[in-house]
């Protein structure tokens, strides 16, 4: 049980000392990065998405299965 | 006890024609699969399927419904000659299932073949949306998911090869808390709550809103937790195939190898009386609904009537009755597969439990969320807006251009476990270690002389015997490549082939 003991720390109660190389001011730029992913994620969502939402979502009925 | 032991996967495809939402599915389906079918040079009613060992209604209770009193949607022994449906060389079955194209996986022995064969699925659907994308004429689309958010659902069926010894008590115990749970790391993620999408939001699942009891034997109404169908298409004194009709269709790899692999997991524990921990949840169908219902995973269950729990926390008690198991039966050392499954599921866990959105890799109800919140904050979308739903159904498009999954997948936004070379030879090739492989090599050999075939059988018409040649196949592992791809490989003929396999009886298919 020696594997598990070792294990479960790492993994339930995160250690604070494994937070702790990460700077507070790196929290900004990271942020930023983040939203400037996210904001490829919607663009390419809006070259494909179908263009009239609506009308797409009240035509796709389905008859129900399993 | 390992993740191994043979396995499937049957998805039930959304289907439409874009701008006529009336269009017969029952017929779009049938020219689905004709069309895929004529394609790879097969007549779609040509190796048709053989229905003598099938038996929709017979429950693992122990007693058989009546015909008379089954709905008719649970018929599905009864042979519909204007229904295509034939069988791959892949050993997969492509076919109409009630209103919807169905692709069945063939058999497998690991979570990673699982999601390979069930993904080379995608591309068969995929290719039979271009063979109908006539120019001049509106398509069908297909769509890799569960409800039309409208009230319907149909289904992605997860098959698991159990022992009969195994009381089915036991499986039902067992399996039912973590079956509420497991929608946390294999939820598809959906916009709307509710069948009918009543309220505004969004929820883990698909399919969770659509079930109703924890255990019966209908799946199309009145939708059971647990699934009793006791049809094994193998040795039914030896076998019981485990029909789950829970699960979400998966996208994500990540989400796919762990709904299998750490399903096969607990099921081995079981087998295994392995489960020494009391997880019954309470109100199980509702804690279903409440988990789902709740992304921040801040939602609990009560478990054993002494203690709340989320969803997360039920499954690392799972995760730790397993570890503790694999320790004590392998002392770490751990085949590829179940480590993998075992790393996956521990990384997947930790990372919810920190912060959910930080699963957006691996776990497709985050991957969905995170571009849904997108969508929300930068144009002050409410859940009700068209636009997110348009996302959500678009998400499950198979076509790679089309699909919002694909492209997250394409811009390497996801993390993928199987390539796209090993998906495209599984669409043609059967998987060499399961009847499959029998299966399907038949059907590419000897394409005109396979009469019809199924999980349990390939019935042969050649032209040296006046009747019909049924070779059975009971057992699930016999038939593989090093079973009988010698006697495959030597056969110049499929009359040679049962000469050979005759021969060899006692080791025969």
């Amino acid at each position: 049980m020696a594997t598990q003991e070792h294990k479960s720390p790492q993994r339930r109660d995160a250690d604070p000392a494994d937070d702790a190389p990460e700077p507070a001011p790196a929290t900004a730029p990271a942020k930023q990065e983040l939203d400037s992913d996210i904001d490829s994620v919607l663009d390419e969502i809006d070259g494909v998405l179908e263009s009239n939402s609506e009308e797409f979502v009240r035509g796709f009925v389905q008859k129900g299965g399993q | 006890m390992t993740v191994r032991r043979v396995m499937g996967i049957e998805t039930e495809y959304g289907i439409s024609v874009p701008g006529d939402p009336t269009a017969n599915p029952m017929v779009l389906s049938g020219r689905v699969v004709t069309a895929y079918a004529t394609q790879q040079g097969m007549r779609a009613a040509r190796a048709g399927w053989d229905y003598e060992d099938e038996a929709p209604l017979r429950d693992a209770r122990g007693f058989d419904m009546a015909r008379a009193i089954a709905d008719p949607s649970q018929l599905t022994d009864e042979e519909d000659p204007t229904l295509a449906n034939v069988v791959l060389t892949n050993g997969a079955r492509l076919y109409v299932d009630h209103a919807h194209p169905e692709y069945s996986s063939p058999e497998v022995t690991t979570p990673r073949a699982a999601i390979t064969w069930d993904r080379a699925g995608e591309l068969v659907m995929r290719e039979a949306v271009g063979l109908l994308a006539v120019p001049g004429t509106p398509g069908v689309n297909l769509y890799k998911n569960n409800t039309d958010g409208k009230g319907a659902s149909y289904g992605t069926h997860e098959n698991y090869l159990m022992s009969r010894a195994t009381p089915f008590a036991d499986v039902v115990r067992h399996l039912i808390p973590f079956f509420v749970a497991r929608q946390v790391m294999c939820g598809s993620g959906r916009v709307g709550i509710g069948v009918e999408s009543t309220r505004p939001g969004f929820q883990l699942a698909q399919r969770s809103d659509f079930f109703e009891v924890e255990v019966g034997l209908e799946t199309t109404l009145k939708r059971p937790i647990i699934n009793t169908r006791d049809e094994p298409h193998a040795v039914a004194e030896r076998y019981r195939r485990l029909h789950v009709i829970i699960g979400d269709a998966n996208h994500s790899d990540v989400s796919n190898l762990l709904k299998l692999g750490t399903t096969s997991l607990v099921l081995g524990m079981i087998e295994a009386g392995a489960v020494t921990e009391d997880l019954t949840v309470d109100k199980p169908v509702e804690s279903l609904h409440r988990l789902s219902h709740d992304p921040t995973l801040k939602a609990t269950v009560e478990v054993a009537g002494r203690r709340t729990m989320t969803g997360v926390q039920l499954l690392w008690s799972y995760y730790e009755l397993a570890d503790t198991w694999l320790q004590q039966t392998y002392g770490g050392e751990l085949d590829p597969d179940t480590a993998e499954v075992m790393q996956r599921w521990e990384q997947v866990l930790t990372t919810l439990e920190r912060d959910p959105m930080d699963a957006a890799r691996e776990v497709d109800w985050v991957t969905k969320l995170q571009a849904l919140e997108g969508f929300r904050a930068r144009d002050g979308l409410e859940w009700s807006d068209p636009r997110l739903k348009a996302i959500d159904i678009q998400w499950s498009d198979v076509r790679a251009d089309k699909g919002l999954f694909n492209r997250m997948l394409a811009a390497g936004r996801v993390d993928q476990l199987v390539d796209d070379d090993t998906v495209r030879a599984a669409v043609t090739a059967p998987p060499e270690d399961t009847r499959a492989y029998f299966r399907g090599t038949c059907l590419a050999r000897f394409p005109q002389e396979v009469a019809a075939a199924s999980w349990d059988s390939v019935i042969f018409d050649v032209r040296s015997q006046p009747s019909l040649q049924r070779v059975p196949t009971l057992e699930p592992e016999r038939g593989t490549k090093s079973h009988v791809g010698g006697l495959l490989e030597q056969a110049g003929s499929a009359d040679e082939l049962l000469r050979l396999l005759a021969q060899d009886a006692p080791t025969g298919a």
